[in-house]
């Protein structure tokens, strides 16, 4: 090993290979045709096989697509309600970009939006304070829950050397309980009995309509909510963050090469962790747009897989905002069409088959790329030389 | 509190169990060969999909298990050849394993009716009528078969030529490579042992316990058994005591109100969760678990 450690380039491409890590295979793999075309043929198989699915059981794939289209994009009443599904999944996809690129890989994106939406049901229901700057505490006391809720994983992992992936996902089950405990108690969230021997249900009493998320025009029927405005404006900002400045640059070298970082002077634990506590934060604020957007009353049901589909959108954006936007846009489209896909008798499970079935027609495909050209290189090259970096990696730091 | 009711918290404690425990000693076995699997939920909730669907065709609860297994396995080897063929980062292929057979059991069993299968009850005459133990000789037959596997798992994993080199191969995969051990080839036969013990404790779950498939049923019990591993601290008795304790908090959690305690439901449910990551937290971090767990092996240089 020591040969080749004269030289930091050395050492950056010794690690690499040592640990190719998530954040590398969300980058643009550079064989862009090839992958382009592999991709496309892996979706086709993958619409190809939901549709065999569909038919398979008895069901008409093409009623199938149809429902799908009339209940996500045919009209505007439509478009409203896959604009309003996208949003909180753009705004986890945005969070989970961030500690995807960190290296930091944050599962628990279910429970941080949960705890982001009780900590805002909790501010809406409790302040008294003008209507908007409530919506606004709330929002960032979602955010802010769900930040901490992920950050004690980032606590955990960096202290005591616990697994994140493994942390994130029990937490999510612990703030699940958590949840579900703060609305079956009168003195935390539940509802208030609607008479004397009613039965109290596991919920919050509703948000008053002041403090509620207000929509961007209402132009005839095209709603467009406030979460969604957010999670855009937030998209370009962290765009731009992550492609230009300095933080964007070294959580880059620290997710893609964390020894290359480590000898950079990155602190990888304050900037892992706040990697991760900003990916619960946006999972949080996720969980409060959707409490003061649509949900309106906190349930423990609201989450609805929307952290789940969130990272799936990020895995297929590859980690980068911009790209998670057209994607946020197709899941949401999906999930605004299962609701007409009952109709058809096809039940609405098909969209959760169809978008695991859509990650791994996206996700495939470069890697397998990266792993075939790996392999010609290792067949060419005499064995005492490393691949050259180009062809394991071309889109580098040094861009 | 009388025998009685220490006999049926007892009873149901194993019972709750044993679903776990034949995962855990899949997982431990495939953790133990480096691959860190969070697609044990979706192999034992294709298990126990694949076990009913079967076990309704044929009208036999046995071939269900077997069929339950089998799915198990196809999943397993989904997840080796995508992590450890094609190179996917381990974690995503979990997740997308098991939202993909989430959404797959989920769409099945709505469009679809399947008759209740239990497997048979057999009971150990003379043993199952000793006061408050007699509970453990009075279950399904398939728990039994526990007693073959966790001393098979042990045995391979501790005694076995196969298990040393997959213990290599977690440890230490490019000094594994050099001596000429395939790691990536070990860890894909790996996962297809905790596949088939995975399909396996799903059906049991199914056929066993339930009779039925209903959506989700598994409700996370996978990822119970993973952190029972990560409790057991990467030891098959440490694993099969969390599987104890995992089963013990959820036996409490029936049986309490019952009793008349007023305790929290939802504590006890994230209880075991608690436990995992404070033992995670207190003893079992770097110093126990396989050196490479959860990373990619990629031939070259180091």
């Amino acid at each position: 090993m020591s040969e080749h450690a004269n030289g930091s380039a050395a050492m950056a491409r010794e690690s690499r290979r040592k640990l190719p890590n998530i954040a590398e295979l969300m980058r643009p793999s550079g064989r862009g045709m090839q992958v382009t075309l592999i991709t496309i043929v892996a979706v086709a198989i993958a619409v190809g096989l939901s549709m065999i699915l569909v038919s398979a059981t008895g069901g008409s794939p093409i009623d199938a697509a149809k429902a799908l289209y009339t209940g996500s994009v045919a009209d505007v009443a439509a478009w409203s309600e896959t604009l309003k599904a996208a949003a909180p999944l753009l705004l986890v996809a945005l969070g989970a970009c961030i500690s995807n690129r960190a290296g930091v890989f944050n599962i628990g994106q279910e429970g941080q939006l949960l705890l982001g939406a009780a900590a805002g049901a909790y501010v809406a229901l409790h302040l008294a304070l003008p209507g908007p700057i409530v919506v606004l505490l709330s929002l960032l006391a979602g955010a802010a829950a769900g930040g901490i809720w992920s950050g004690a994983s980032a606590v955990m992992n960096y202290t005591r050397g616990v697994n994140i992936v493994v942390s994130t996902l029990l937490m999510s089950f612990i703030a699940i309980q958590v949840v579900s405990f703060s609305v079956s108690v009168p003195w935390l969230l539940q509802a208030p009995r609607a008479s004397a021997d009613s039965i109290a249900s596991p919920e919050s009493a509703q948000l008053p309509e002041a403090v509620r998320l207000m929509g961007f025009g209402q132009y005839p029927n095209l709603e467009i909510g406030g979460g969604l405005v957010i999670a855009l404006i937030l998209t370009i900002v962290l765009a731009v963050l992550l492609g230009r400045s300095r933080w964007g640059f070294r959580l880059n070298m620290l997710g893609l090469n964390p020894m290359a970082a480590r000898h950079a002077g990155v602190r990888a634990s304050y900037l892992g962790g706040s990697a991760l506590f900003l990916s619960g934060a946006f999972a949080g604020l996720a969980g409060a747009v959707i409490l003061s957007g649509s949900v309106f009353r906190l349930q423990p049901a609201l989450s609805n897989n929307f952290g789940w589909d969130g990272l799936l959108v990020a895995l297929i954006a590859r980690s980068r905002p911009i790209a998670a936007i057209p994607v946020a846009l197709l899941f949401g489209a999906l999930r605004s069409g299962s609701s007409f896909l009952a109709s058809t008798g096809v039940p609405n499970y098909l969209v959760d088959v169809v978008q695991s079935l859509l990650v791994l027609a996206f996700v495939v495909p470069p890697v397998l790329a990266r792993v075939r050209s790996r392999g010609r290189a290792e067949a060419t090259t005499p064995p005492s030389e490393p691949v050259p970096a180009a062809t394991t990696e071309p889109e580098k730091v040094t861009a | 509190m009388g025998t009685e009711e220490i006999t049926t918290i007892l009873s149901s404690t194993l019972r709750l169990t044993a679903p776990l425990a034949f995962a855990a000693c899949g997982e431990y076995l495939a953790e133990r060969a480096g691959t860190q699997n969070i697609s044990v939920e979706g192999m034992m909730l294709g298990g126990a999909f694949g076990s009913v669907a079967v076990a309704s065709a044929t009208g036999s609860a046995t071939t269900g298990l077997l069929a339950g297994a089998i799915v198990g396995l196809v999943v397993g080897w989904l997840h080796g050849n995508l992590s450890h063929r094609v190179q996917i980062n381990t974690f995503v292929v979990g997740l997308v394993l098991n939202a993909l057979v989430l959404g797959l059991t989920s769409f099945l069993i709505a469009i679809s009716q399947f008759d209740a299968h239990q497997t048979a009850q057999l009971s150990i005459p003379g043993l199952r009528d000793v006061p408050i133990l007699g509970s453990f000789f009075e279950q399904r037959w398939p728990m039994y078969t526990l007693l073959l596997i966790v001393p098979l798992t042990w045995w391979l994993v501790e005694r076995s030529r196969w298990g040393l080199n997959l213990r290599a191969v977690a440890d230490n995969p490019q000094a594994a490579d050099v001596t000429g051990l395939k790691v990536n080839k070990l860890r894909r036969q790996a996962l297809l042992y905790c596949g088939v013990l995975s399909g396996l404790g799903g059906a049991y779950l199914a056929t066993a316990e339930v009779g039925t498939f209903n959506a989700n049923m598994t409700a996370g019990r996978g990822f119970i058994v993973i952190a029972a591993v990560i409790f057991g601290a990467w030891r098959l008795k440490g694993t099969l005591i969390g599987c104890l304790v995992f089963g013990f908090a959820d036996a409490l959690r029936l049986a309490l109100p019952a009793l008349g305690f007023q305790l929290n439901s939802q504590l006890l449910v994230a209880a075991p969760y608690l436990m995992a990551l404070l033992a995670m937290m207190l003893f079992a971090s770097k110093s126990r678990e396989p050196r490479a767990l959860g990373k990619p092996f990629v031939r070259g240089i180091t």
